[in-house]
């Protein structure tokens, strides 16, 4: 039983993954659209009806499915073929650390609503993330290709730089709420700070906030960090890629904007915490409580979490389509020379501050 | 310091003006879906071959013949458009007529639209207004390029 309910988790938790993957395809369209006064893919259509385009992103995978898979004669055709599987793998294996709601009770048995609890879940996912770089140096050198070579070189540069300053600014985190586990993190900041406020991430580590929120940005190597792609003018290292392997380089962007949403949701805005509702149901700071079933409850933690990805998705997509790419130096500064100190800083402030309190 | 403070401060405005630009044309696109009056529509573009845009009164659109009052063309196979035609697309052959007033028809009349460049010089140059371009049709596409040479038929139409 344990194991058809761990496989329930499994194929519940791909499927809102890769369904919210392909929507997000179709939502950075429509999105930049209505950025620029357009309309946005609107035109595939099902026997007539077009549903503002919400078929498009099958149409775009069946398109990918049937493009010819070419792999360049001078290619190293096994490490070409393994590259775009590895960087897709090593972002999808991250969704099983990510918790979606608290215990659900059903059926006498008390269900965690996460695939896996790890105690170490923190950096399981910081370390998939890392590795999703292998993909992209590895698709760069297997097309010996010597401009897909310097993308995937350039990549390699980027991400390492920003990988640091990542990793420092979640010792805030680790330092306030005392545990690597993501579940328990959220856990943590069910409880109100005097007595109203929500105890979240964010207001607990401002500073750290923001660096994680740079430095996941740089990680998932879009606009303004697009130094491995740069898809008008530098060459990337998906160059010597088609059809269905360069739909696995995209989709694992997008998998990734997923991801660094879900991290931040739940480090610093209270994973599936919605304000003042505990388990029984709203206890308002204000005096007073709303009783809510426990399913109820359940669905609105479901329900919160699901909000806040989304937000964050969306906010990442504007600054997409909002600003201009960064030149090579600038990336390497803002990372080596800004937000690394950042990050000690925030480091060191909050450790002074944590021992004043204790 | 201060000089990088100022770009931040720009870029949280750059980031202001898209979130601007989202939210009123959200704001316009939901007015729609919801079928009430909005002051404009949530975005600037014609959905083509639904809408069309409307063409301008002195557009120069596909080129048409015109008729005398009892039916025949106006042209008198003058040859003015010929010899004005810049991408030399229009043949006549002429034919004599019966009528003395008239004394010359086009027995072939052929404008070859692949090499038409719209220039209108053709109807500047008639004598006897006999060739407009105010069809209104712009869409003048064809699948082989034998069926965009418009003959006498396809012209009077």
């Amino acid at each position: 039983m344990d194991f058809w309910i761990v496989l329930i988790k499994i194929v519940c938790a791909l499927v809102w993954f890769l369904l919210l993957t392909l929507y997000l395809t179709w939502g950075e369209r429509k999105e930049s659209a209505v950025i620029q006064d357009r309309i946005g893919a609107n035109r595939a259509s099902i026997f007539g009806l077009r549903l503002i385009g919400l078929f498009q992103p099958f149409a775009d995978a069946i398109k990918m499915i049937f493009k010819e898979d070419f792999v360049p004669a001078f290619a190293n055709k096994f490490l070409h073929t393994l590259a775009p599987f590895l960087s897709f793998f090593f972002v999808a294996i991250t969704i099983c650390a990510i918790p979606f709601g608290d215990k659900l009770n059903i059926g006498g048995r008390s269900i965690n609503l996460q695939i896996l609890d790890l105690d170490a879940g923190l950096l399981f996912v910081v370390a998939m993330l890392s590795l999703g770089i292998y993909g992209i140096i590895l698709s760069g050198w297997a097309s010996r290709n010597r401009f897909a070579l310097l993308g995937g070189i350039r990549g390699a540069a980027q991400l390492i730089s920003y990988e640091v300053a990542l990793g420092l600014s979640l010792i805030g985190i680790i330092i306030v709420f005392p545990s690597l586990s993501l579940q328990s993190i959220v856990r943590f900041q069910g409880g109100n700070l005097l007595g109203f406020i929500p105890r979240w991430g964010v207001l607990l580590q401002p500073l750290g906030f923001i660096v994680f929120f740079f430095a996941a940005l740089a990680e998932t190597k879009r606009v303004p960090f697009d130094m491995p792609e740069g898809e008008s003018e530098i060459i990337g290292f998906f160059t010597e890629y088609g059809g269905l392997k360069w739909g696995l380089f995209m989709m694992t962007d997008f998998m990734e904007i997923i991801i660094v949403s879900s991290l931040l949701t739940t480090l610093f805005f209270g994973g599936w915490q919605v304000p003042w509702l505990a388990a029984d149901g709203f206890h308002w700071p204000w005096g007073g409580a709303w009783t809510l079933p426990h399913g109820f409850v359940v669905l609105l933690q479901l329900l919160s979490f699901n909000v806040k990805i989304i937000f964050f998705c969306w906010l990442q997509i504007l600054i997409r389509w909002t600003y201009p790419r960064f030149r090579y130096d600038q990336v390497m500064d803002l990372g080596w020379k800004l937000l690394i100190p950042l990050s000690l800083l925030n480091i060191v402030g909050t450790g002074i501050v944590m021992g004043f309190l204790q | 310091m201060i000089k990088a403070l100022g770009y931040f401060l720009e870029i949280i405005r750059g980031g202001l003006i898209t979130t601007r630009h989202f939210v009123t044309n959200m704001w316009f696109h939901t007015l729609k879906v919801l079928g009430l009056k909005a002051k404009r529509s949530g975005a600037v573009t014609i959905q083509y071959p639904e809408q069309k845009k409307d063409l301008a009164a002195r557009h120069r659109s596909l080129h048409r013949l015109t008729r005398r009052d009892d039916g025949k063309p106006r042209c008198v196979s003058c040859l003015l458009c010929v010899t004005v035609c810049p991408s030399e697309c229009i043949s006549v052959e002429a034919a004599e007529d019966p009528d003395s007033e008239i004394q010359k028809v086009p027995a072939k009349f052929i404008i070859d639209m692949s090499r038409c460049c719209f220039c209108g010089f053709c109807v500047e140059a008639c004598p006897e207004d006999a060739i407009r371009m105010d069809t209104g049709k712009v869409e003048v596409a064809e699948y082989r390029r034998a069926d965009l040479s418009y003959d006498l038929d396809k012209l009077l139409k």
